[in-house]
């Protein structure tokens, strides 16, 4: 098991998202960087739904009360074994005792540990994500906090072999991305959606796991700004009354009252899932068959089978 | 069958839309349209999630060919027929109306041009159906509620709705399952509880069930909430 010392600033439990539960208004939660989740998990050899931490701005420090693989991919953190350095996307080896510390960062806003065996924390819905809105998952679906206790699974079969060499997607103070238009880009003035493509949008502070609140130029409805409640698929550009744009991601809701102007294609939720308050945002419209080739790029990246 | 669209909603989700209105008829036929998707595609479909008046399909972009989905999605909705209004059971709901437990009734009374005991008599008088349950898990979405009460929302949202409590914002009216942010207005409190992840089935309501309130006094609000569990 591995030991939780310090939390860090945010440091959830998350597999690949309860899905299947949403009709219950169970949200699906899971990764913001679903790429740095399988790639870590990859790196140990465990099945890429296999729950790892989700380390968000300050990571956290851990000791491992018996042997353990761990992997850490995503943001560029200093990650250290008993002080000594140890790289990131690779497979490292943490002793009995050991203390590994997540120290400054460099890049990208959100770090995966896995450990080889997965997190064996209990399952809810099928699922080990932490949804941290509507307290369902781990540890009563909260964050870590020093002296919790995270048991580590039995190892998988599968020989730990050489990294992929898959590389990170990460933001440098902003981040282009590609979106499908609509579903409801119908309900907005011409003019809107030639600025949503044109103008550069910043992350507020008023950001999280469920959405980043975004400021920018003003996306404004043709008529009303409503419209009857349906569901919030991650990536979603919803556009309140108010005209900034809400990007929805991993701890979203399941149902929403506002127009979805655009939605980020799934190729680029792992890049936007990395950006921090303050970064930029500019979105380019893309096809469906440009979405699905670069998503199918990506997943040749990691040189896994695809995804259950 | 009703009239639909079909819209991508992302490169992972399909929107199927009926005619964009709060119609028992077509939120039955989306019930029994997402019920039909679930059972049919099994692991293929993600998540199937009813709207007021639509049906996401989620799939995974890697396994699913969305034309493909497509017309998969066409052809099984022009198999159902607008559906026989299903009469599940009339889920009752105890409420302590007003006080405390319900600060914004005379908001809803004024509103009105009314007194609290009409918004309560108009409040219960009405049989809802539930329409969608989303936003945290077991809000169910109940309409309709009599214009003269409809209130809209409140301008400045609170920080922090009690669990429990029953609001009304506009045709809706619902229960809040958790403590969470919330701009309807309040107007009493239920022991019920909406949601609660060690019961089989989690929530009290699902789309397509029938709901009436029933206004208690303190004293079997005060018993039935001391036995309340989350």
């Amino acid at each position: 098991m591995l030991i939780v010392h310090r939390p860090g600033m945010l440091t959830t439990v998350q597999d690949l998202g309860r899905w299947g539960s949403q009709r219950f208004g169970i949200p699906v939660a899971g990764p913001m960087d679903a790429f740095a989740h399988r790639y870590a998990n990859a790196l140990v050899a465990n099945d890429d739904s296999a729950a790892a931490l989700e380390i968000t701005l300050i990571g956290p420090e851990l000791e491992a009360d018996e042997p353990a693989v761990c992997a850490v991919t995503g943001a560029r953190f200093a990650v250290t074994v008993n002080e000594n350095a140890v790289p990131l996307d690779t497979a490292f080896d943490v002793p009995r005792g050991g203390r590994v510390r997540f120290g400054a960062r460099a890049a990208g806003a959100r770090a995966t540990l896995a450990v080889r065996g997965g997190f064996d924390v209990p399952v809810s819905y099928g699922s080990r994500a932490t949804s941290l809105v509507s307290r369902i998952g781990p540890f009563g679906g909260r964050s870590l906090r020093a002296g919790d206790v995270l048991p580590v699974g039995a190892a998988p079969a599968r020989h730990i072999v050489p990294p992929p060499n898959a590389g990170m997607p990460l933001p440098d103070r902003g981040a282009r991305l590609r979106v499908l238009e609509g579903p409801h880009a119908a309900m907005f003035e011409r003019s809107s959606l030639e600025l949503l493509y044109a103008e550069r949008f910043l992350v507020t502070p008023q950001s999280n796991r469920m959405g980043y609140r975004l400021d920018g130029p003003r996306l404004m409805h043709a008529g009303s700004s409503d419209i009857l409640s349906d569901a919030t698929p991650i990536g979603s550009l919803q556009v309140p009354p108010s005209g900034h744009p809400i990007l929805l991601m991993a701890d979203r809701q399941t149902t929403g009252g506002y127009p979805k102007i655009a939605t980020v294609i799934s190729a680029d939720l792992p890049l936007a899932g990395q950006l921090a308050p303050g970064d930029w945002i500019e979105f380019a419209a893309v096809s469906r068959a440009e979405a699905l080739t670069a998503l199918k790029r990506q997943q040749r990246q990691l040189q896994l089978e695809p995804w259950p | 069958m009703p009239p639909i669209q079909i819209a991508a909603a992302g490169d992972a989700a399909l929107l199927v839309s009926v005619p964009q209105v709060i119609d028992v008829q077509l939120n039955a036929w989306c019930v029994a349209f997402g019920e039909e998707i679930t059972q049919r595609y099994g692991a293929a479909v993600r998540d199937a999630v009813v709207g007021y008046a639509s049906v996401t399909v989620y799939f995974d972009p890697l396994l699913v060919d969305p034309a493909w989905l497509e017309r998969e999605l066409y052809d099984v909705a022009a198999a159902i027929p607008v559906v026989a209004l299903r009469s599940g059971p009339i889920v009752d709901v105890p409420v302590l109306y007003g006080g405390e437990m319900g600060p914004d009734i005379e908001d809803v009374a004024r509103f009105g041009g009314c007194g609290a005991a009409d918004v309560i008599a108009w409040h219960t008088a009405v049989t809802y159906r539930v329409y969608l349950v989303g936003f945290v898990p077991g809000f169910a979405y109940l309409a309709t509620v009599d214009p003269r009460i409809a209130a809209p929302r409140r301008a400045t949202p609170r920080v922090a709705v009690p669990s429990g409590s029953v609001a009304i914002a506009g045709g809706q009216t619902g229960i809040y399952p958790d403590v969470t942010p919330g701009g309807w207005n309040i107007i009493g409190r239920t022991p019920l509880v909406p949601f609660d992840p060690a019961r089989p089935t989690p929530c009290a309501f699902m789309p397509g069930d029938q709901v009436r309130f029933r206004s208690v006094d303190a004293t079997e609000f005060a018993a039935a909430w001391s036995e309340r569990v989350r």
